[in-house]
């Protein structure tokens, strides 16, 4: 493991520390503590309720946490250093900060009332202002890598779930993101269709790609993370690389998992 | 053996007899027969005075009341509209102040009569003989007197504009809430801020669900500005009641009015088609209502076996 004070060691995009959170009553995050480098891919497993989107919507601030930090890119997500204080950031700010962060979902929230090709190019030009023939080329270079080039005029609701998701990422990506998200991107997808989306996933990690995703799909974890992390009731239960973590889990909660999800 | 020749493309070579709806054919017999006879009382009682209709249906008075109505729609609705979702995002705003402010002019103005509105307004000249704006306990900009600034037409599309605006913010509302909250959360992740969600991501979605209530309220609006007539604006009622205190040919001249009524509200009925079409965009179900409306009216070809849901 590298240590952040290392000054050859790549520096970390993510940085948790004893991240906490809590719905009401409820401790949904309690004390997460762990690091993602630049280029690397992480792959977060673990059981429904454990917290993993939970965290993940941390990370660009859909969620606010409670106690602990957590930097990315070296900023405080919400925050900023002040005068050797903290500062909460203003809404304009925070939107700002988003930009390098993409996030795709499990349901993929297309905007329904926009083509592919407006979905692609809105934040693009009403985010970053960029010309509209430049996001357009762009759209149509992503759209074509993941094999939608002849779909850009469709809307959402005529493509199949595998199609909408390629959309989705290609959506993310329009951003030029340091850091994607994945929640469970291919939960909600027919069988037939997961595999046409874990690809694309597969040739961005190759890309180089700093990626964290939340998945059930153990044979994507074990070809294409670095790191496999297991969670289970807001804690880190295990953590290592994917041949640790999935072919020789120590912790006895991870071995029954995975038991059933095998 | 088949189980269901009904179904389209199916293997049956029976000839298939299609069920007959004796009756519908029944009651639309005795429906038409109905409508016949009221149009044949109808033209045929001289009380009617369908040649004094024809006589007033375009004369000035009652195409300028046409006008003041049709500009009291216009103005109250925009007002009401604007207003609507003003007081719809700021339901909606995190801050209990805000929120609580706009609860309470919905609460205000849909708890007291239109027609104690529309005096209000009208009399309001009288509790502030002269309006200014400025700052409040600082300097002024502006100074008038409220009762050259308040006209009648003034009062009356106030009255009824900050009346819809209560009625419409709850319309608004309803739509922005049934936008999916996984589309606040996308288009925030994209670091849209949260007013770019609002206007460019949320309301055009929200707008399916607010266009119809939309269209009633319209309609009704176009209606409802007949009850200006109690601060002496003659808008289209008005003009005919001014018209038939004259010469007593009082159900003539309510037939002009309604004739006019009726036709601005079938105008409507087909612009509302057209928006309605506009904001299913992306959508599998095209607009219903007036398409659904003509569709009924298609005449599909006898002993058919093709299913098709109505
Ligand atoms: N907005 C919310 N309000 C209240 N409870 C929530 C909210 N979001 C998530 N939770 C709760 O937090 C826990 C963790 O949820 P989540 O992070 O979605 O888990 P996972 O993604 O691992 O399935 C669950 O018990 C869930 O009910
Ligand atoms: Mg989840």
């Amino acid at each position: 493991m590298t240590s952040p004070l290392d000054p050859i060691a790549p520096s970390p995009v993510v940085s948790a520390r004893e991240v906490r959170k809590r719905f009401g009553p409820t401790e949904v995050l309690k004390g997460i503590t762990l690091e993602v480098t630049e280029g690397e891919v992480l792959c977060i497993l673990g059981p429904s309720g454990s917290g993993k989107s939970t965290f993940l919507r941390c990370i660009n601030h859909l969620e606010k946490i409670d106690g602990g930090s957590l930097e990315v890119n070296g900023e405080f997500v919400g925050y900023a250093r002040h005068r050797g204080a903290l500062r909460e950031l203003r809404e304009r700010e925070i939107a700002r900060n988003r930009v390098g962060i993409g996030m795709v979902f499990q349901r993929f929230n297309l905007f329904p009332h926009l083509t592919v090709m407006d979905n692609i190019i809105e934040a693009p030009i009403h985010v970053l202002h960029q010309p509209p023939k430049q996001a357009q080329a762009h759209a149509r270079t992503l759209l074509a890598a993941v094999g939608l080039a002849d779909r850009e005029n469709a809307y959402p609701s005529e493509l199949s779930g595998g199609q909408q998701q390629r959309v989705a990422i290609s959506r993310a990506l329009a951003m030029r993101p340091q850091l994607m998200l994945f929640d469970e991107p291919t939960s909600a997808l027919d069988p037939e269709l997961v595999g046409e989306v874990l690809s694309v996933m597969r040739r961005l990690a190759e890309e180089g790609m700093t990626m964290i995703c939340v998945t059930h799909e153990i044979a994507f974890a074990r070809e294409v993370a670095d790191r496999v992390i297991f969670m289970d009731e807001g804690v880190v239960v295990e953590v290592g690389t994917a041949h640790d973590v999935i072919d020789h889990p120590q912790n006895e909660r991870t071995q029954l998992f995975l038991a059933r999800v095998h | 053996m088949t189980l269901s020749p009904q179904i389209e493309g199916s293997y049956t070579t029976e000839q298939v007899i299609p069920l007959r709806h004796y009756g519908r054919w029944i009651s639309a017999v005795l429906l038409l027969l109905a409508l016949a006879a009221g149009i044949w009382s109808v033209v045929h009682n001289s009380g009617f005075g369908w040649s004094v209709v024809g006589s007033y249906l375009t004369t000035s008075s009652v195409l300028s009341g046409l006008g003041v109505t049709m500009e009291l729609t216009v103005v109250a609705m925009a007002i009401g509209i604007v207003g609507g979702i003003v007081l719809a995002v700021m339901r909606l705003s995190p801050n209990p102040i805000v929120g609580g402010s706009a609860w309470s002019f919905v609460w205000f103005f849909r708890g007291t009569p239109v027609l104690l509105q529309i005096l209000f307004w009208y009399y309001i000249a009288a509790l502030y003989p002269t309006l200014s704006i400025g700052i409040p306990f600082g300097p002024t900009f502006f100074h008038a007197n409220a009762n050259t600034l308040i006209t009648k037409f003034v009062a009356g599309s106030l009255a009824l504009g900050l009346n819809e605006a209560a009625y419409m913010s709850e319309i608004v509302r309803a739509g922005i809430l049934s936008v999916d909250s996984g589309q606040h959360e996308a288009a925030h992740a994209l670091g849209l801020t949260r007013a770019k969600t609002m206007r460019r991501i949320v309301l055009p979605q929200a707008m399916r669900i607010i266009i119809p209530p939309t269209g009633n309220e319209i309609i009704s609006m176009l209606k409802t500005t007949a009850l200006v007539s109690v601060i002496a604006l003659s808008e289209l009622l008005g003009a005919v009641q001014q018209i038939y205190a004259r010469n007593y040919q009082t159900i003539p001249l309510l037939i002009v009015a309604a004739i006019w009524y009726l036709t601005v509200t079938s105008v409507l009925y087909v612009v509302q088609f057209f928006i309605e079409r506009h904001f299913s965009r992306g959508q599998r179900a095209t607009a219903r209502g007036l398409g659904h409306f003509f569709q009924s009216f298609a005449i599909r070809p006898r002993g058919s076996t093709r299913t098709r849901a109505l």
